[in-house]
């Protein structure tokens, strides 16, 4: 796709999207984001692909704590002294 | 009779053994040598503000807080060099594209989620422990901990603007150090499958 009749460029959507998906661009910026998908098949994948990237981000947040290291930080507690 | 001090020791008591699991994940992000030190840092700063802390239920956060705190102190005090990373390195990329033009998975239908499924636990910290830390904690703290950006800002008494810049480049680079990372460590052979 190409700048056209006031719409953005690819780069500048694709540049934008996850702004457009944590919903922190100016609404003007939202709408042309959004105006820019309506017509655009390949940043439509992109913006799915950041959508799972984010998905992707927060499923590895949590984690196994070793058993000494929860043993050794909850020991630190009960010893912490007023 | 139980005191009042020792209820609320056991209360702090309670509630910081609750946590541990969680700050030690958010500590092992943003920092890649002594989580557990940052940790223990965290819970001494924790006891002796607990008084403050005027509502049990929002124990967790204020813990989670006080960790980035600890961490950001912690960096100062290092006076550790950041890295500047030029826009123009990485503003060009997207890992989208690369996948679809390298289509490392050839017999693969969802290739992008594939490549993505190649990733363990230990892959995705080695990854994020490659981004300079200026783009790496506000990275984690907005998608992985779920921080508002303002909050980010306030955290790391950054202006909103340089936040919005960090991760705006941090999410660059991290699909930069991804697609790198799994072609140095292997993840791309046999249908990314390990």
């Amino acid at each position: 796709m190409t700048e056209d009749a006031g719409l953005i460029p690819c780069s500048e959507a694709v540049r934008q999207l996850w702004e457009y998906l944590d919903r922190a661009l100016s609404p003007e910026d939202q709408a042309r984001v959004e105006q820019h998908l309506a017509f655009c098949r390949r940043c439509c994948g992109e913006l799915e692909f950041a959508r799972e990237l984010q998905a992707f981000l927060a499923t590895h947040a949590a984690e196994e704590i070793p058993e000494p290291v929860r043993d050794s930080l909850q020991r630190f507690v009960r010893e912490l002294e007023g | 009779m139980e005191t009042r001090a020792a209820r609320s020791r056991e209360a702090f008591e309670a509630m910081a053994t609750e946590a541990i699991p969680g700050l030690y994940a958010l500590a092992r992000r943003l920092t890649d040598r002594g989580a557990e030190d940052l940790v223990q840092d965290c819970l001494l700063r924790a006891y002796r503000a607990y008084a403050t802390l005027e509502e049990e239920a929002a124990g967790p956060a204020w813990l989670r807080r006080i960790l980035v705190n600890a961490f950001r102190d912690r960096l100062r005090k290092e006076a550790r060099s950041v890295d500047e990373v030029a826009v123009e390195d990485v503003e060009g990329f997207s890992l989208y594209r690369t996948l679809a033009e390298e289509d490392p998975f050839p017999y693969s239908e969802t290739l992008h989620l594939d490549f993505l499924h190649a990733f363990g636990r230990e892959d995705v910290r080695a990854v994020l422990l490659r981004l300079p830390v200026r783009y790496r904690a506000p990275l984690v703290l907005r998608y992985m901990e779920g921080f508002s950006t303002k909050e980010i800002a306030r955290l790391l008494d950054e202006p909103i603007g340089t936040v919005l810049a960090q991760l705006h480049r941090g999410r660059k680079l991290f699909e930069r150090e991804l697609w790198d990372y799994a072609n140095e460590a292997g993840l791309l052979v046999k249908g990314g499958a390990r």
